[in-house]
């Protein structure tokens, strides 16, 4: 196996709101393998993009990162100086938002935009700053970027803005992408695209991707390592293919019952019961026992995150000698849902 | 077939005005729906699809009349409702109901469940008065709440609670036809397939018609009969569900249906990667509207607008395409002009370029 | 840019002649004949006759307000009853001072209000919001006449430090400009702070932030033009607001200007000077609208759009 680039390893991040602490991030443990893409997957409140802005450090008030380790390529960046970590951000871990058409600052042309990270990173002057920024712009697909750098965000498509904010995130050539939804609010047509763009520039520039989102379909097709995400913590990790192939969290299970496919014919979705618990109604075990249609009596424990024999790593009771539900329960029936 | 018929649009069209000068006149128009015909049978669901700003959603506006539409025929169970009165179409309305993606945005925050089902009972007048609270307490239960929930404010919900409210808003009125507007576009998929499974449960027991605005081709693929593809204010294709996906026969369908990323690591699909953007609809393309992004325009496609017509050989019945070349393609006659697998030269052509359209608009306000 | 500059003029058109024609209206809405007014109660009739002839008014309605038109653009408002001075050369000298008072209140209105709303918002729930915020709600609930009194009787007849009345001397500026301005910095401050609350939660800021821009100018570049755009519109009815609103100012610190000119001349009964006076204020805030409009739309290109 390569050298993982970022190693995250029980990662808290927690809000505290009017005395009470809601736990964000709770525990997650990841590795980034260089120049590989690892998807992380979860629905809304799962935590994924709080991990994504704790790992930068850009985690406001009233949120903080109360624990764990994030070393990226052997500096411990929970504790490095604020101006290293400036230093950091832009230049070797960059990020992409989901929003491209409020991203960008509407007060400043595209031009002044890209050139400042030149400014800070690299030191560079208006000059050589729009020559860079022109070439940039020009990598991700821009037509006639010399008169595009003159704009202001408001001239731009959704896709166009989306395709800047990756030429900003770029710049200076970081090792470490993190995009976070990127093509959620675009277009289908304009996602493909974008999501092939990605890829494409990370050969090029050879760099390492966190693709956060919500889509199993954007995973299955950017993604070589994928951490599922469920109420602040991962609930499987494992290679794209044995995810898809043989998922074994009841809730990895869940989501891909539930999702309808434009590519097979289906009779029945199988939805997860119930909804994400609130904040400050977290169950003390298992955080998905309540929605779980396998749930036992030892759920009402927390399970740890273990490596199973085929390659997955579960946070899950029924593959621990303890389970004591249903003997040889089938989690995932591939049958059922081809 | 037309005595099954539910809805029949004919040649809608719904052209909004753009003001500007010194004197604000109207200078142009943004043509979000033009001449667009189709029909939605009894029990049926028909989706209409298409990227954001093909018109889907005015559409859908359109038909309920929520802004008027410029021109065309829309027929209701044998009624047109376009020339209806005021008082007319506040009756029709209870036949027909919208539920939109945002659920709470649609809900008044200061009104429990049951004051909103009440509300739109009290309107419609479809239930004497003092059934009103069984019949709250019914749909409740049928939307799958529960009971003692019944007093509570929107916020108290999460959002596929709120779209179940807004579903037995709909519903409370026994309407035949319910347009989901993104109904369920917002929605987590977990919640999601809650929310569908329920819509189709509803359907078979009220036996409901479903007009779905939709996005995602893969809900659409999941509820619908069948499919109208929409690009730029047009009809592009119309065909049984079957047909448009397993054999699409315009370029816009195909682009869009490979586009769609494959939750299967396995099965990656080889990409068509359209160039550009939408172009602007206030001055949209001559002749098909598709041909500044399609990689089998000729100039025939840049002057003559195709028609809407059946040309598919092997999935015949009501599938209909608006492509000069769909058969020729289809039979591998008429090859595409360039390549389309490169994402970054897939701007540099006019279509791409929406510089133009950007500065039109700007003068058009000014 | 120039069309709407261009557009913009075009559009004072209308504002201008409804200007002119409310304070034309002002000497003939008034009850009783102006020229008996003028002359006084008690005037003889064949002064009265005269300073009809004089003033126009037995001619019809129109024609005396074109007449007042075509004099007002050549800056001619006509001669003060009391001296027979002309008008301009009343208004000029007042005028000059009211528009320095102006402009130094807002320089302090917008540098103290914009620092203390800066410091508000990125230093939100703060002692430093908490203290500022109350200061600004007595700032906005004190009269300015009597903030005014106040501090002539503490800095100026207690301390020393400040002459308590006039205009033009380094120690005669301070105490007018505060107790004009303070008032508009609380509204600033306010402003600022909730606008700047607001933007810093936008996404551009979070992009600026994950590109390693410096906290600082996170601030004062990315997110303060941002906030301004809504700030720019209040300061220019605050600067509209001093160049008419100072009359209370100018009579508690006895200064020479505009607003103690119309006073005094109300009670004269000096009405040519009045409508003179009027005409130039109503002008100047018609103008500064303008300015105001330039610059919002310098800031914010989007103003294109929408």
């Amino acid at each position: 196996m390569s050298e993982n680039i970022l190693d995250i390893n029980d990662l808290r991040t927690s809000f505290f709101v009017e005395g009470n602490e809601i736990k964000a991030v709770d525990g997650v443990t990841l590795q980034v393998p260089e120049g590989k893409t690892l998807g992380i997957v979860g629905e809304s409140g799962s935590g994924k993009s709080i991990s994504a802005l704790s790992i930068l450090q850009l985690i406001d008030d009233p949120g903080k990162i109360v624990g764990g380790s994030i070393d990226f390529n052997g500096e411990e960046l929970t504790d490095v100086k604020p101006s290293r970590m400036r230093n950091i951000r832009g230049n070797e871990i960059s990020m992409i938002f989901q929003e491209p058409m409020t991203s960008l600052n509407p007060v400043y042309t595209i031009g002044q935009q890209l050139r400042e990270s030149y400014k800070i990173h690299e030191g560079l002057g208006k000059k050589e700053g729009t020559k860079r920024a022109i070439e940039m712009l020009e990598m991700v697909g821009i037509p006639s970027p010399d008169k595009r750098i003159d704009q202001y965000p408001y001239e731009l498509s959704g896709g166009m803005r989306q395709r800047v904010m990756i030429a900003m995130a770029l710049a200076c050539k970081p090792e470490l992408l993190i995009a976070d939804e990127p093509t959620t609010a675009l277009d289908v047509t304009i996602q493909s695209q974008i999501l092939e763009l990605i890829k494409e520039l990370q050969e090029e520039i050879g760099m390492s991707v966190i693709m956060i989102t919500h889509d199993l379909g954007v995973i299955a097709e950017t993604c070589d390592y994928v951490a599922v995400m469920y109420c602040g913590q991962i609930v499987e990790y494992a290679d794209v293919e044995t995810l898809f192939d043989n998922p074994k969290h009841p809730y990895t299970v869940g989501l891909l019952n539930s999702l309808p496919r434009h590519d097979m014919d289906q009779d029945e979705l199988i939805p997860i019961k119930g909804s994400v618990p609130a904040p400050d109604e977290m169950p003390a075990g298992c955080r998905f026992a309540p929605r779980c249609p396998h749930a036992s009596n030892i759920c009402s424990q927390m399970p740890a995150l273990e490596t199973q024999e085929d390659g997955n790593d579960v946070r899950c009771w029924i593959y621990t000698d303890q389970w004591d539900g249903e003997k040889g329960v089938k989690v995932y029936d591939r049958e059922s849902t081809s | 077939m037309t005595e099954n018929q539910l809805l029949k649009v004919a040649n809608l069209k719904q052209y909004f005005p753009i003001k500007g000068g010194f004197l604000g006149r109207t200078v142009n128009h943004v043509k979000a729906v033009d001449d667009v015909s189709f029909t939605i049978n009894k029990g049926e669901t028909v989706s209409v699809v298409g990227e954001s700003g093909c018109g889907k959603s005015t559409t859908g506006r359109a038909i309920l009349r929520l802004d008027e539409p410029t021109e065309g025929k829309i027929e209701f169970d044998g009624q047109d409702i376009v020339s209806m009165n005021k008082n007319e179409m506040r009756k029709m309305r209870s036949e027909m109901q919208i539920i939109f993606q945002d659920p709470y945005a649609s809900l008044n925050p200061r009104k429990t469940v049951r004051q909103t089902l009440n509300e739109a009972m009290e309107i419609q007048d479809v239930v004497p008065k003092n059934e009103r609270n069984d019949r709250i307490i019914e749909l409740m239960e049928t939307v799958g709440l529960q009971r003692h929930q019944i007093d509570r404010f929107p916020h108290e919900f999460s959002g596929g609670q709120r779209q179940r409210i807004g579903i037995a808003r709909a519903l409370s009125v026994n309407p035949k036809l319910i347009i989901c507007d993104e109904a369920v576009s917002a929605l987590d998929v977990s919640i999601q397939a809650q929310v569908l499974n329920l819509l189709k449960k509803l359907q078979r027991e009220y036996d409901l018609t479903y007009m779905f605005i939709a996005h995602d081709l893969g809900v659409v693929r999941h509820i619908s009969d069948r499919i109208v593809v929409m690009y730029l204010g047009k009809v592009v294709e119309s065909g049984d569900t079957k047909a448009i996906f397993e054999n699409p026969q315009h370029p816009y369908t195909k682009a869009l249906l490979s586009a769609i990323p494959v939750p299967d690591p396995k099965n990656k699909s080889e990409r068509i990667f359209l160039r550009g953007d939408v172009p602007s609809p206030i001055d949209p393309p001559q002749g098909c509207r598709f041909h500044t992004r399609c990689p089998y325009a000729t100039d025939k496609c840049k002057t003559e607008e195709p028609l809407l017509e059946e040309k598919d050989s092997v999935m015949t019945g009501s599938h209909d395409v608006a492509c000069h070349y769909a058969k020729d393609i289809q039979s591998g006659r008429h090859k595409p002009t360039y390549e389309m697998t490169d994402v970054r030269k897939a701007l540099d052509e006019e279509g791409g370029d929406n510089e133009s359209t950007g500065k039109e608009l700007e003068d058009a306000k000014n | 840019m120039t069309t709407f500059i261009i557009r913009r003029l075009l559009q004072l058109i209308p504002v201008l002649l409804g200007v002119t024609i409310l304070v034309f209206s002002l000497m003939h809405l008034t009850p009783g004949n102006p020229a008996v007014i003028m002359a006084g109660e008690s005037a003889p009739e064949a002064t009265v006759k005269a300073i009809e002839q004089r003033l126009g008014l037995n001619d019809p309605l129109h024609i005396q307000y074109l007449n007042f038109l075509g004099n007002a653009a050549q800056l001619d408002f006509g001669v003060s009853v009391r001296d027979n001075i002309p008008v301009f050369d009343h208004i000029q000298p007042r005028f000059l001072i009211t528009l320095e008072l102006t402009i130094y209140s807002t320089i302090f209105t917008v540098v103290l209000g914009l620092l203390a709303g800066i410091v508000s918002a990125i230093k939100q729930y703060s002692f430093y919001d908490v203290t500022l915020m109350i200061i600004t709600l007595f700032g906005l609930s004190m009269p300015n006449f009597w903030l005014g009194l106040m501090l002539i009787q503490w800095f100026a007849i207690e301390l020393g430090w400040f002459a308590p009345t006039g205009w033009g001397n380094a120690d005669q500026l301070l105490l007018p400009v505060i107790s004009l301005g303070t008032a508009g910095a609380a509204i600033i401050a306010r402003m600022t702070r909730s606008s700047m609350l607001d933007v810093i939660q936008q996404d551009y800021i979070r992009t600026a932030r994950a590109k390693g821009v410096k906290e600082r100018t996170v601030i004062f570049r990315h997110a303060l033009k941002n906030a301004m755009i809504p700030v720019v519109t209040v300061i220019g009815l605050q600067f509209g607001y001093f160049l008419g609103g100072s009359i209370l100012t100018e009579s508690v610190f006895a200064i020479n200007g505009l607003g103690r000119l119309i006073i005094d001349s109300i009670l004269q009964r000096d009405f040519p000077v009045v409508q003179g006076a009027v005409l130039v204020i109503a002008v100047s805030f018609v103008f500064v609208n303008l300015i105001v409009d330039i610059s919002y739309r310098l800031l914010n290109k989007r103003v294109d759009l929408n």
